[in-house]
């Protein structure tokens, strides 16, 4: 038993490999210490659900996520990611459509949007100048966090987290003291702002700025996207900030499309990666992590193929590393809380997914005919959404279900042959499991026609358009792309799962249980999304880890 | 001195404007309580409802009364028995079954292992931790909540934080990181972590959503439940008591406390706004017109009334005033009082404190009718049996039911105020006689209050009975708003005494002593400073 590489990488999605590039450039300041990393993923692809195929002869789908904004620009420098072919297009325009009015339409540009919303209500268009400078500062307060190791506040002692070098882990200080010193500069009211903000519901603060209906159901789509939560459940407020944190060019709350769609992202980190010397194997899937005296040495292959390693890391989520890769036992010998808090772990799936090739671009009810459509929400006023929230709570998918709609195409032409256009439809609120059966043949059809009707609704004439549509559950997101339960962020991104609780309280510093085990996935902080951070982050732990001597 | 003027006015005699008074009247301040009312006790008051029925208006169980305030007030010397009376917990179940929870341990598990063995061995080490946690936070209950910015605070806020710190760091590392796992997550969640029977999950559904606008699946709902566990340990009376003679028990010691302390007690005397001379608070004027000055005007009326309704307008800046008017303050629970000739079968053996919360669904439901708006179809009720402590509230053999009714809420959409009280008391009934047959029957006479109704009559605004949710982002320092969580308000000479400020709601008397203690600081720093100058 020879240890053959210095880490092993377990799943290929955007962090694993984000991971790894960094790994193999001994991190960011490319140190000595450049390590030998393999990454196996189980699909014949990298990409996890950062990924394109052509599903439909001559489209290429965005399978799973479908806009790209959160990916740190550190990464994206670093990885030098535009000379591997990644190129994002921001959009433009976003909008609500309106089956009985005129829709609701926001640009890139602040003022443009201000125009816009003048439409609806001359106040909320005042309040909109308040409500974007509330949200920037938020933002700039999350940013700096979001490339931190969360601290461990049950450990304040420097020392006493050490388990063999004293100086090992001590720059573990250094995130809490960025954190303090980061709320510091902040100034007392901006603190509270701040502790107000991330406990409190999207309802109650678009309230306080808003008064037309229908715009405060827009506003609210960044909020509950991914989550099992309506606009009034507390703590949707943070969940906003989680999708507005992202930039394009530098620009704070800004989406774009990344060309190619979002298998692009991947193939660009994979090259950089392999480029820095990762050996990549596909076809490859873990069936086990081989743990001996307490240390993780490698990985058992599903086809019993074993595989040494100084180190692993996962990139699967939390639940699927803890209750599938590791042994029980091995759990138990270090602590049998550890299988529990992995047991309730929550990672509930509220989200499906329609993609879908069209024969040509479709008209929204209420929306002007722009180029460059960026998101179409379909949705509503709270109500509207807290009545499909409602459907879900109880173990069905929403009838009237609320829509993130994109159409890289109409940017982007290499996606569709000529004239024709691909359209990804995000849908919330749809549950893993039904009430009343599991997810038969014929649940899923009517599942898909709900979310079409209510499509054909919003934009009339639009079913005569569809070419193909693949449809996809929660059910089936965990079973093809391996999402526990199809949650997109590999985990809920509630208070009590976040920093240095994610994943799990007291393992909130991407080293697992055992040594050499680390995480790097987004069920890790910061959390979701196609940001790259929590690989970037384990990446610099493991090699704190090798360059004290921990992991050797 | 004249007539007309005091060293302190509070504003309301609940009780919170009791404790504070005392308190004040006890350092030797000349103070006096107006009270628009007449009788004194706000929301902690005992009510002739039917003739010869009587029942704790809206706050009906004792559990939160801080021992440090009745031993301060010596309010057991004035007459208060705050634990004469433990009352045990039924929760009832459809199809006539039952769970008793009580202190006994043994007989808890026997009674909840009939539905499920695996609760009913869970039930009592969860709990103890739950409460342990709480414990933990309720050490703050009695202190002046600090800021968040650390230059900002004095030494003895320092100091508590520094203990409350240490006795955090006390739990251990797994109790700490299980207590930052569950202070933000939902009550649904939690149930299921730890049970597997709908009968508990649905109990501590409503126990943890009992006073607040949230459903068991609205994240913070656990921490609901550890505010209202934080009275079962030290910080509080140590379980459910009934207070003989109801509510109205605890003012009556408490007007005695204030009385002894030179206090003056004015009922009848509503305040029509308060006297602002050069933006400095300086007094009262009663509805009457007549004026009474005082450098100190602390009021235990909700921030929403004292703030917008009594400080007369163009005094607050417009950020501060926007912040009180969101105060989330929409009251959801309904209060039903029942005359009985006698009790059913099965509230008869009851503890005397009754849940129906049959599964977290059920719970959850009745939310979702009072997200929309509506009176909840099928409720979650809270019965309390005061008669069971205190026979001599209603005539000889019969009894009195004080019921709460979750969700009927203060924002309605479609339903007229008297359409929701007749909706109020016809689901309410209803669902009592399913669970406990024969109820219907011996109901003599009725009063119904809507969240609308505790308004009017009891000037709680939006009829939310703790002055604003307790709810994370508007408790500790964050309440009533940031920046003001010291008692003092904008205005100075104007001070928050009631449960609108830290620590909140509940028959607890701890806001009313902390507002006390910062007065009294003022005072003395004031004091200090002249004999220095």
């Amino acid at each position: 038993m020879t240890a053959t590489y210095d880490a092993i990488v377990v799943g290929g999605g955007h962090n694993g490999l984000t991971c790894a590039a960094y790994l193999a450039k001994g991190g960011e300041k490319e140190g000595k210490n450049k390590l030998k990393v393999l990454v196996l993923e189980r699909y014949h692809k990298v990409g996890g659900a950062a990924m394109s195929e052509e599903i439909y002869p001559g489209f290429t789908y965005s399978t799973c996520s479908y806009v790209c904004s959160l990916l740190r620009p550190e990464i994206f420098r670093f990885l030098d990611l535009p000379r591997h072919g990644l190129e994002v297009i921001p959009y433009e325009t976003n909008g609500q459509p309106n089956p009985n009015g005129e829709g609701i339409v926001t640009y890139r540009d602040h003022d443009r949007t201000r125009e816009s919303l003048r439409r609806h209500s001359i106040k909320d268009a005042e309040a909109y100048d308040h409500y974007a400078a509330e949200i920037s500062r938020q933002c700039r307060f999350i940013k700096p966090l979001l490339m931190v190791t969360p601290p461990d506040p049950t450990q304040i002692n420097p020392f006493a987290q050490n388990r063999i070098n004293p100086w090992g882990k001590r720059e573990d200080l250094d995130g809490l003291l960025k954190i303090a010193a980061e709320f510091g500069r902040m100034g007392e009211k901006q603190m509270y702002e701040i502790i107000r903000f991330w406990t409190m519901s999207i309802g109650d603060f678009l309230d306080e700025y808003f008064e037309h209906p229908r715009w405060k159901g827009f506003s609210a789509a960044s909020s509950i996207i991914g989550t099992a939560l309506g606009p009034y459940s507390p703590g949707t407020a943070y969940v906003l900030l989680h999708h507005y944190m992202g930039e394009v060019d530098g620009q704070i709350g800004a989406w774009g499309f990344a060309r190619g769609g979002m298998g692009s992202v991947s193939k660009a980190i994979a090259s950089a990666a392999t480029e820095a010397g990762v050996e990549i194997r596909t076809n490859a899937e873990v069936a086990k992590l081989i743990v001996r005296n307490g240390k993780c040495v490698g990985v058992a292959l599903k086809s019993g193929e074993e595989i040494y390693a100084k180190t692993v890391v996962s990139n699967l989520d939390p639940k699927r590393t803890y209750l599938k890769l590791i042994e029980k036992s091995d759990l138990d010998a270090i602590d049998p809380d550890i299988h529990r808090y992995a047991k309730n772990f929550k990672i509930r799936g509220s989200s499906g997914k329609l993609n879908i090739a069209l024969d040509g671009m479709p008209k929204f009810a209420g929306l002007p005919q722009e180029a460059g459509w960026g998101t179409v929400d379909i949705g509503g006023d709270f109500d509207y959404i807290e009545h499909a929230f409602d459907d879900y709570k109880y173990g069905s998918w929403s009838k009237r279900p609320f829509l993130d709609i994109v159409i890289p195409t109409s940017v982007d032409p290499t996606m569709a042959p000529p004239g024709k256009h691909f359209m990804s439809v995000f849908v919330q609120y749809v549950p893993y499991k039904l009430a009343e059966s599991p997810w038969t043949p014929e649940m899923k059809a009517a599942f898909e026609k709900d979310v079409l009707d209510t499509i054909e609704e919003n934009a009339p004439g639009f079913r005569k358009l569809v070419l193909h549509c693949q449809t996809r559950t929660p059910w089936d997101i965990e079973n093809e792309v391996g999402l526990t339960e199809g949650n997109i962020f590999q985990g809920e991104l509630t208070l009590d799962q976040m920093l240095f609780n994610r994943p799990f309280p007291g393992l909130g510093q991407y080293r697992g249980p055992f040594d050499g085990f680390y995480m790097c996935g987004s069920g890790t902080h910061p959390g979701g999304g196609v940001m790259g951070a929590p690989g970037a982050n384990a990446a610099r732990e493991m090699l704190k880890d090798f360059k004290h001597g921990v992991a050797r | 001195m004249s007539a007309n003027q005091y060293d302190a006015i509070v504003i309301g005699a609940g009780h919170n404007g009791l404790v504070t008074a005392a308190y004040l009247g006890k350092a030797g301040l000349r103070t006096l309580v107006v009270e628009a009312n007449e009788r004194p006790g706000g929301a902690a008051v005992t009510r002739e409802f039917a003739p010869g029925f009587k029942t704790s208006a809206v706050a009906h169980l004792l559990h939160a009364l801080h021992p440090r305030v009745i031993r301060e007030l010596g309010l057991e010397g004035h007459g208060l028995k705050p634990r004469q009376h433990a009352a045990g917990t039924t929760a009832l179940l459809p199809g006539g079954g039952r769970i008793d929870i009580s202190g006994d341990v043994a007989a808890t598990a026997a009674s909840i292992g009939k539905v499920s063995h695996a609760d009913g061995e869970a039930w009592a080490p969860v709990m103890a931790r739950l409460v342990r946690l709480s414990s933990a936070l309720g050490d703050f209950l009695l202190k002046t909540p600090p800021s968040p910015a650390p230059g900002s605070n004095d030494f003895q806020t320092k100091l508590a934080l520094g203990m409350f710190a240490l006795k955090l760091r006390m739990l251990g590392k797994k109790d700490m990181l299980e207590l930052s796992r569950i202070l933000t997550i939902n009550v649904a969640d939690l149930a299921n972590d730890f049970f597997e029977s709908d009968a508990i999950k649905g109990l501590l559904s409503l126990e943890a959503t009992l006073g607040v606008y949230l459903g068991p699946r609205s994240p913070n709902t656990v921490f609901n439940l550890l505010y209202r566990l934080s009275s079962f340990g030290k910080n509080g009376l140590g379980g459910f008591y009934l207070p003989a003679g109801g509510m109205g028990s605890v003012v009556e010691a408490l007007v005695k406390a204030a009385t002894v302390a030179g206090v003056t007690l004015r009922t009848g005397a509503p305040v029509e706004h308060l006297l602002i001379e050069k933006e400095i608070a300086t007094g009262v004027v009663l509805k009457s017109g007549e004026e009474i000055r005082a450098p100190i005007v602390a009021s235990s009326a909700d921030p929403q009334r004292t703030l917008l309704h009594l400080v007369p307008p163009g005094n607050l800046d417009i950020e501060f005033s926007k912040r009180i008017r969101h105060l989330r303050m929409n009251g959801c629970v309904a209060k039903i009082h029942l005359a009985m000739d006698g009790l059913p079968e099965a509230l008869k053996a009851s503890g005397g404190r009754v849940v129906v919360a049959p599964s977290i669904d059920h719970v959850e439901h009745a939310f979702d009718d009072a997200k929309y708006g509506r009176v909840a179809e099928k409720p979650a009720l809270e019965i309390v049996i005061p008669t069971l402590a205190d026979p001599g509230l209603a005539p000889a053999g019969k009894h009195v039911l004080s019921m709460l009714f979750q969700y009927a809420p203060y924002r309605l959409r479609n339903t007229p105020p008297d359409q929701a009280r007749a909706q109020v008391f016809e689901r309410g009934l209803a669902l009592l006689e399913e669970m406990a047959p024969g109820t219907r029957g011996l109901v003599r006479a009725a009063e119904t209050l809507t969240p609308h109704d505790l308004e009017t009559q009891f000037g709680l605004s939006g009829g939310q009975w703790h002055q604003g949710e307790v709810t994370l982002d508007q408790v500790f320092f964050l309440r009533p708003a940031a920046s003001f969580q010291r008692y003092r308000m904008p205005v100075p000479g104007l001070w928050l005494c009631g449960a609108g400020v830290h620590p909140g709601g509940n028959v607890s008397g701890a806001a009313g002593a902390n507002a006390a203690r910062e007065i009294l600081k003022d005072l003395k720093a004031r004091k200090g400073g002249r004999v220095a100058a």
